[in-house]
């Protein structure tokens, strides 16, 4: 049996008191698009900020391509094909659009030469439809550009495995749909996708395989019609309410 | 940079007419002219050297001085233990590398504030330490150093372009760095460092390779400012006074780029060579003024400045007013 | 540790946290390391000096005074120039109020001249626990912990108090419960000249000093404030009294410079691996 290419190990990541993220263990194969859903606080972006390194673990091992990668440097993960987004975008604001594409290349891709990486930019920019702001400032763009430019710039950095965290929060309809046209291109190319998201429908047309994370904790794990069966999901989004007061007569 | 296209090539023309002034100086001026020279090319180099870590990786870094001053002492040292003249500054020159790079991980953990006090800190202890081990360093006695012999001009001239080689090193890693990876490196550090480690960028690396060429270039310059002056004493080196005037030179300028030092330095020293002979007693208080009007005014230093005016009164018809006005404004 | 190198420690630890308490304010509400904090202090000596010298005023007499008028240059100079750059990055915060320390320091030099001055009171000697003390030091120790204390009782007591604790935990949101941030600004710069003044008028019966002793001064207040952690009246009382015991300490079993040296190398260890400080009060970057 291979190894598959992301494979988590009872991962757990504490803050304090805090459990948010608690013995996660899961199994990622190449070339899945795999939805990673929950409610708010479920531990999703802790979750992706320990697998990328901008966490440290608490408990637990993370195997990368069979490599051992616990606690591994951000710029570690980055190099070595482990690629995100962020809910909230982070640009280099007074380099121009072309240049923060640019530095994906560089520094985690197989670009060897500045003008090489700026051509590669371009390119990932055109995919993106950025292809006509390359020279803009990156603090000019708008929100929906500004995920664009996240996502070419992820794309940058040659990934095998690419994390997307919320790409679709505050953009409209059709902006979705150009999103997930993108993904789905992207995931063409033979690119293992985990994508946190808060749209069912998003997630559900476009995973393969779905794990739900509440509390911290693995609760369920399968095709996305089977998950919409299961109980427990139910209870997570729908019965919070009835979790709440639950929770509130236990202690 | 893309800010001034077609400025590079000028400003590469004009440092180049400089370096050639510079060498030709012992030839045609006297020991005054000579000696501004090489104070000139002490605080290009300097400055040149802090804009790494200051300009590039954007860290507020008050540590000028002591590396200036280990460089000195180094130096002075290896001098007084029998060492060439030459080979003592490249000894101090390592020195402070190895300094910076073991110094670098740890200090660069810290952010804004606290890394501005932190090299501070490194700048006194780095001055007490100077003064406790007397025996070693002279301490608050000061150091001599051999005299070089030869005469007056001949030592003038020999500081000069021994100065002026650092600068133009300096001057030219600027230019490599600028263009490399390194320098785009640096760059997402300051914009924003938690994005570019995950970018694939060693941050902890990347600052401290900047660290180490700032301290490579201030230890030089130090060292040879200890052969030039030979004598030194902690005050004098591990100045507080020089550790906040190489930033000032470098925010006059424009910090982040290979010219805009240069510009600061050549700025700073006309103003106080300018007050120096005007105003002696307000020296100090007419430099606290030129740092309010910098700060004020001039955000972006000098070269920033200038050239939406330069570019505005090239352009021919009645709009090359308005812009220039649009500009100052 | 005998007697006598505690009691020394903990006088001039006494007046190191007066020294570095407004300093420490400021930096933790405005952010701004205040590099004018030295010079506020060498004023206040100054002030004090010449209050003595013109007028026979006892320099605990004054200290009110010289306080008022600091707390006016200090509103002043924060109202006027350094609020327009209060959010920008410390680099230039640091830089502008060095330029304005050189003015300061300048119209010093000119006004006051170079020579060093001391305020001799001679109060007589203490005997404690078979240690010595001058009375003057004592004296002005307790009037520092004193003004340190009545420092805490205004932030917690007061409208305005309250105000600048607001600003300094959260500043956006003190803003959107009505409080006029500028105002608090500088009336917390004016508060931190104000104590270096007044700490200033009893180190000037303590110490000798000169112009060139602002440095020395600022030095202390840095340190005092990276161990206490920023921007509490405790943290500085702690950050002060701790200075003064360690200072006090090394200089009985090493040397003076030794001693000085050793505050800077504990501030530096706190950076590095504890920069909450010893209270472990959240920082404020």
């Amino acid at each position: 049996m291979s190894a598959p290419l992301l494979e988590l190990t009872n991962v757990s990541r504490h803050f304090g008191g805090v459990r948010a993220v608690q013995n996660v263990s899961a199994r990622i194969e190449a070339g899945e698009i795999v939805g990673l859903i929950g409610p708010n606080g479920a531990g999703k972006t802790t979750l992706v900020n320990v697998i990328t390194g901008a966490h440290r673990a608490t408990g637990g091992e993370i195997h990368f391509m069979g490599e051992r990668v616990t606690n591994q440097k951000p710029y570690q993960a980055a190099r070595r094909g482990l690629s995100r987004t962020f809910q909230i975008v982070q640009p280099f604001p007074s380099m121009t659009v072309r240049e923060n594409v640019a530095a994906g290349a560089l520094f985690a891709g197989k670009a060897i030469s500045r003008r090489a990486a700026m051509d590669a930019a371009e390119a990932h920019l055109n995919f993106v439809g950025l292809g006509k702001l390359v020279d803009a400032p990156a603090s000019t763009l708008t929100l929906p550009n500004r995920k664009r430019l996240e996502l070419a710039k992820s794309l940058a950095m040659r990934p095998r495995m690419l994390l997307l965290d919320e790409v679709n929060a505050g953009l409209n309809l059709s902006e979705i749909d150009e999103a997930l046209r993108l993904i789905r291109e992207i995931a063409a190319q033979g690119v293992t996708i985990i994508i946190i998201e808060h749209l069912m429908k998003v997630v559900l047309g476009l995973s393969q395989r779905i794990l739900v994370l509440h509390h911290g904790e693995l609760t369920a794990e399968g095709a996305p019609e089977d998950i919409l069966e299961d109980e427990r999901v139910i209870e997570a989004y729908l019965g919070d309410r009835f979790a709440k007061r639950r929770q509130g007569a236990q202690s | 940079m893309s800010a001034f296209i077609g400025g590079k090539n000028l400003g590469l023309t004009i440092v180049l007419g400089v370096v050639a002034v510079l060498i030709a100086l012992p030839f045609i001026g006297d020991n005054y002219l000579v000696r501004l020279a090489t104070f000139l090319c002490l605080f290009s180099a300097l400055a040149l050297g802090w804009n790494f870590i200051g300009g590039y990786a954007g860290y507020p870094s008050f540590a000028t001085a002591a590396f200036y001053g280990l460089g000195a002492y180094v130096g002075a040292l290896l001098q007084n233990a029998g060492t060439p003249m030459p080979l003592a500054w490249l000894g101090a020159g390592l020195g402070c590398a190895i300094f910076a790079a073991a110094l670098g991980p740890t200090l660069l953990r810290l952010k804004g504030h606290y890394f501005a006090v932190g090299s501070i800190a490194i700048v006194e202890i780095m001055r007490l330490l100077a003064s406790i081990f007397a025996d070693f360093t002279g301490g608050g006695m000061g150091l001599n150093v051999p005299i070089l012999r030869g005469g007056p001009d001949f030592a003038g001239m020999v500081f000069l372009y021994a100065m002026l080689a650092v600068a133009a090193a300096a001057f030219l890693t600027t230019l490599a760095v600028d263009r490399g990876r390194l320098g785009f490196g640096l760059r997402c550090i300051q914009q924003n460092e938690d994005a570019a480690n995950m970018l694939g960028v060693d941050v902890n690396a990347y600052k401290t390779a900047a660290f180490v060429l700032s301290a490579i270039f201030c230890g030089l310059a130090g060292a040879i400012y200890a052969s030039w002056v030979a004598y030194i004493d902690p005050t004098d080196v591990f100045s507080i006074l020089l550790t906040l005037k190489v930033p000032v030179m470098v925010l006059l300028g424009g910090a982040g780029g290979a010219y805009g030092p240069l510009v600061g330095v050549v700025a700073f020293m006309a103003m106080e060579e300018l007050i120096w002979s005007n105003f002696l007693e307000l020296h100090h208080g007419v430099l606290g003024v030129i740092i309010v009007i910098l700060v004020f005014f001039l955000p972006g230093g000098l070269l920033k400045l200038r050239w939406p005016q330069i570019l505005g009164r090239f352009r021919a018809g009645g709009d090359a007013k308005s812009e220039a006005k649009a500009a100052a404004e | 540790m005998d007697v006598q190198t505690l009691l020394n420690g903990l006088v001039l630890g006494g007046l190191y946290a007066c020294i570095a308490v407004g300093f420490s304010l400021v930096w933790g509400v405005l952010n701004i390391i205040n590099m004018l904090h030295g010079s506020f202090i060498i004023l206040g000596a100054y002030l004090a000096f010449f209050a003595h010298a013109a007028f026979g005023a006892h320099p605990f007499l004054s200290l009110p005074f010289i306080a008022a008028a600091l707390f006016g240059l200090g509103y002043v100079i924060q109202r006027g120039v350094i609020n327009r750059v209060v959010s920008s990055p410390v680099l230039i915060t640091l830089v502008l109020t060095f330029g304005l320390d050189m003015i300061l320091y300048n119209a010093m030099v000119l006004g006051f001249s170079a020579t060093p001055r001391r305020l001799a009171l001679d109060m007589g000697r203490i005997d404690i626990l078979g240690a010595t003390l001058p009375l003057d030091r004592i004296a002005a120790m307790a009037l520092a912990v004193a003004l340190t204390a009545m420092l805490f009782q205004v932030l917690r007591g007061s409208r305005i108090g309250r105000a600048i604790v607001a600003v300094r935990m959260d500043r956006d949101a003190a803003a959107l419960m009505g409080v006029r941030v500028p105002q608090i600004y500088a009336i917390t710069f004016g508060i931190g000249a104000c104590m270096a003044g007044a700490a200033g008028s009893l180190m000037s019966v303590v110490f000798p000093f000169s112009p060139a002793m602002t440095g020395l001064f600022l030095g202390k207040a840095f340190i005092v404030c990276v161990i206490g952690g920023l921007g509490s009246v405790p943290g500085a009382l702690v950050g002060g009294l701790a200075l003064g015991l360690i200072e006090s300490m090394a200089g009985a079993l090493i040397g003076p410079q030794e001693a000085v040296l050793a505050g800077f190398v504990v501030m530096l260890a706190l950076l590095i691996f504890k920069p909450t400080g010893l209270l472990g009060k959240a920082g404020y970057e």
